[in-house]
């Protein structure tokens, strides 16, 4: 009975899909202690106020997934959300452009920057976190150029945009920022599952001379990943201003963190090669009941929730170790095993 | 020709260069740069002194950074260890408004310093034992960090009306230089005597450029990187303290804000290559009264500190560039083709690329 158990654990572990099991039960368990601790936790609009408050993050946290699976990483998206909530804002305020022509504007700036940094990455082998260091200082700070005061979104358009509800079931309803963020999981999830450039992304995050030997094109692929980042950003930022409705430096303030730890929590691996987009969801959902908690307690600082997510991703990156060294130990056992008979 | 190439090759030569030039623009454009005078209470006071004075914490910072940049780490969460030291120090004397202090000062510094430590274990820890990607590991602390700071101040700004505190900032009433330039050569000191008398230097250096061949040699390379990371915030600690005393308070959101990518580009600018080995104190150094020369001189053209980080972003890259030995292949063929002129069009048009980026 116990080496019957034992084995389960031991197939459990090596699981491809461990770290998201472990990331459904902990969300469920959340939940379910919110439950019981908060009547208010029992309507389903709660649910859904988790898509709708933190859609921005989904989207981002979709971007920082294809680079953190190269290997790579992007720490400019919270100042990538602030830029572009910012020149939304002043475009929208201050001169007379049409919605369309701002956000698709917004859109093509995050591409480009996103572009620029994967050019330096890969062209010239520099460390991908001082490059978009830089960048996130460098969007930060242009936030800061562009305007030092908040800008108020007022567009009448803009405004019915962001407020408007789409029922679900009668239960509740969901804003079309949390439509844009599902639609964004979605792809994300199909491209990464079936496409070829999906698959190389994986073998490139998995063995990078390998892949370049196997004649993968490494190069466009690596620049992409980095150009997905910015696009996902710079949406991020579009669905962040719907919630913010204004432009403001300090909007999107350590959005990268929150971001990779939603990743390393829904299972990514931050040496690359291994990750599942669904797990990404979970991973925000999270941090989401987590800031919920807080939201319900009342009298608990918000500082608190960086505190606590800093310290969930500590958690599970350690975890993550933890599994992988288990599981060299065990192929390496069945490999003797193998060897033996 | 030959001696002008012998000082252009020096490591010391990119920093004072920038120094001379924004020197010079200083000088040119900014009245009265030059001029230093005494106070009636018997101090230095200038624009020369000014910059010593704020650069002084800086320096500090770029002392521990460039050890941690030489094992191929980073440290990203020096500018929250120093809201958390400047909370900590801050609030233990505490903001009484007839000036007495809640506890002695030097205890008060002294736990401001063991913050910053304990701040660098922790780091350490997650990167040397957890062997966690030193930028994830120390973001970590970067976001938590000001979130540790604002429960330590309880969300206020605390200031301090005890005037002692004050002396780290300016200066011990009868000495004529501020303290905190004594502070920042005693560090320098301090550094220059780990690196003369002991084999700790040649560790690093050996750990980061190959940390499987040191372990090999008998290296303890999981305790050197410990080390470098709690010496880091050692460093992040003690100019906590200098930036508290300097405004006579603790601010969690602004104290030590976007320092981590001053103290990058101070070592970066010292001649330390990035990707690590070999590092430069005296660079580092010199890199961090450069940095800090730019940062009054853009202030004295009306850049705000929050519009800052854009000219400090592109000067990281700049020089991140001109570490990039890719870069620099693909620059020396530009040069010597353009001496004989365009051969391959495909490589000139990258150069092309390369060199508007820059």
């Amino acid at each position: 009975m116990n080496s019957k158990l034992r084995t389960l654990t031991n197939e459990a572990i090596s699981s491809q899909y461990f770290s998201f099991f472990v990331t459904v039960i902990l969300f469920l368990v959340l939940y379910g202690v919110g439950i019981m601790t908060y009547k208010g936790f029992m309507r389903p609009q709660v649910f859904f106020n988790l898509f709708i408050d933190n859609s921005a993050l989904i989207i981002v946290t979709i971007g920082i997934t294809f680079t953190l699976l190269t290997g790579g990483i992007d720490l400019s998206v919270g100042a990538i959300v602030a830029l572009s909530c910012m020149i939304l804002a002043s475009l929208l305020q201050n001169t007379g452009v049409s919605v369309p022509v701002a956000v698709v504007a917004v859109l093509v700036l995050g591409i480009f920057i996103g572009g620029v940094q994967g050019y330096l990455i890969t062209a010239f082998n520099m460390q991908p976190f001082i490059v978009t260091l830089a960048g996130m200082f460098f969007c930060r700070g242009l936030t800061a150029v562009i305007s030092r005061e908040t800008i108020s979104i007022t567009n009448d358009f803009y405004v019915s945009i962001a407020s408007e509800r789409i029922g679900i079931f009668g239960l509740g309803f969901i804003s079309i920022g949390a439509v844009v963020a599902l639609c964004a999981l979605v792809v994300a999830a199909v491209v990464l599952k079936y496409t070829k450039f999906g698959r190389t992304i994986f073998a490139l995050g998995g063995n990078e001379v390998s892949a370049s030997l196997m004649g993968l094109p490494v190069f466009k692929t690596k620049i992409m990943v980095y150009v997905i980042s910015g696009f996902c950003a710079a949406l991020g930022g579009v669905v962040y201003s719907w919630i913010m409705l204004s432009g403001y430096t300090l909007h999107g303030l350590g959005m990268e963190m929150d971001a990779i730890a939603s990743s390393v929590i829904g299972g990514t691996l931050l040496t690359g090669g291994v990750g599942f987009i669904p797990g990404t969801l979970f991973g925000v959902l999270i941090q989401g009941v987590i800031l919920t908690f807080i939201t319900f307690q009342g009298t608990l600082s918000a500082w608190w929730t960086k505190i606590v997510v800093g310290a969930l991703l500590c958690i599970f990156i350690i975890m993550q170790a933890l599994i992988t060294e288990r599981k060299s130990k065990l192929s390496s056992k069945s490999s003797i095993e193998a060897a033996k008979q | 020709m030959e001696t002008l190439k012998k000082i252009t090759a020096s490591p010391l030569f990119l920093p004072l260069f920038a120094l001379a030039v924004l020197l010079i623009f200083n000088i040119i454009f900014v009245d009265g740069f030059l001029t230093i005078e005494m106070t009636d209470d018997g101090r230095l006071y200038g624009r020369l002194i000014d910059i010593l004075n704020r650069s002084s914490s800086l320096i500090i910072l770029a002392l521990g950074m460039t050890f941690v940049i030489a094992t191929s780490g980073i440290d990203i969460s020096v500018g929250s260890v120093i809201a958390i030291s400047s909370a900590v120090c801050c609030t233990l004397i505490g903001g009484r408004g007839d000036g007495a202090a809640e506890y002695p000062m030097l205890l008060a510094m002294l736990a401001a310093v063991l913050a910053g430590v304990l701040c660098g274990v922790w780091n350490g820890l997650l990167v040397a034992k957890f062997k966690i990607q030193p930028v994830v590991a120390t973001l970590i602390l970067m976001t938590a960090g000001r979130g540790i700071a604002q429960l330590i101040t309880e969300g206020q700004i605390i200031t301090v009306y005890y005037k002692p505190f004050a002396y780290i900032g300016s200066s011990i009433p009868g000495n004529i230089l501020p303290t905190t330039i004594f502070i920042a050569i005693a560090m320098i000191l301090l550094v220059t005597f780990i690196i003369k008398k002991t084999s700790i230097g040649l560790f690093v250096q050996s750990v980061g450029i190959n940390p499987t061949a040191s372990r090999f040699t008998g290296i303890n390379v999981t305790f050197v990187i410990f080390l470098v990371y709690a010496f880091s915030g050692f460093c992040a600690g003690v100019s906590g303290l200098i930036e508290s005393s300097l405004i006579r308070a603790a601010d969690a959101n602004n104290a030590g804000l976007n320092m981590e990518m001053d103290a990058i580009l101070a070592v970066a600018l010292g001649g330390t290559l990035l990707s690590g080995g070999k590092f430069n104190i005296g660079g580092s150094v010199i890199g961090a009264i450069t940095i800090q020369t730019l940062t009054t001189t853009m202030y004295a053209l009306g850049v705000s500190s929050e519009q800052l980080p854009v000219i400090k972003a592109v000067a990281v890259i700049i020089l991140c560039l001109m570490q990039s030995s890719k870069f620099r292949v693909m620059f020396n063929n530009w040069k010597s083709r353009n001496k004989v002129g365009p051969q391959g069009d495909k490589n000139f048009l990258m150069d092309e690329k390369a060199v508007n980026k820059a």
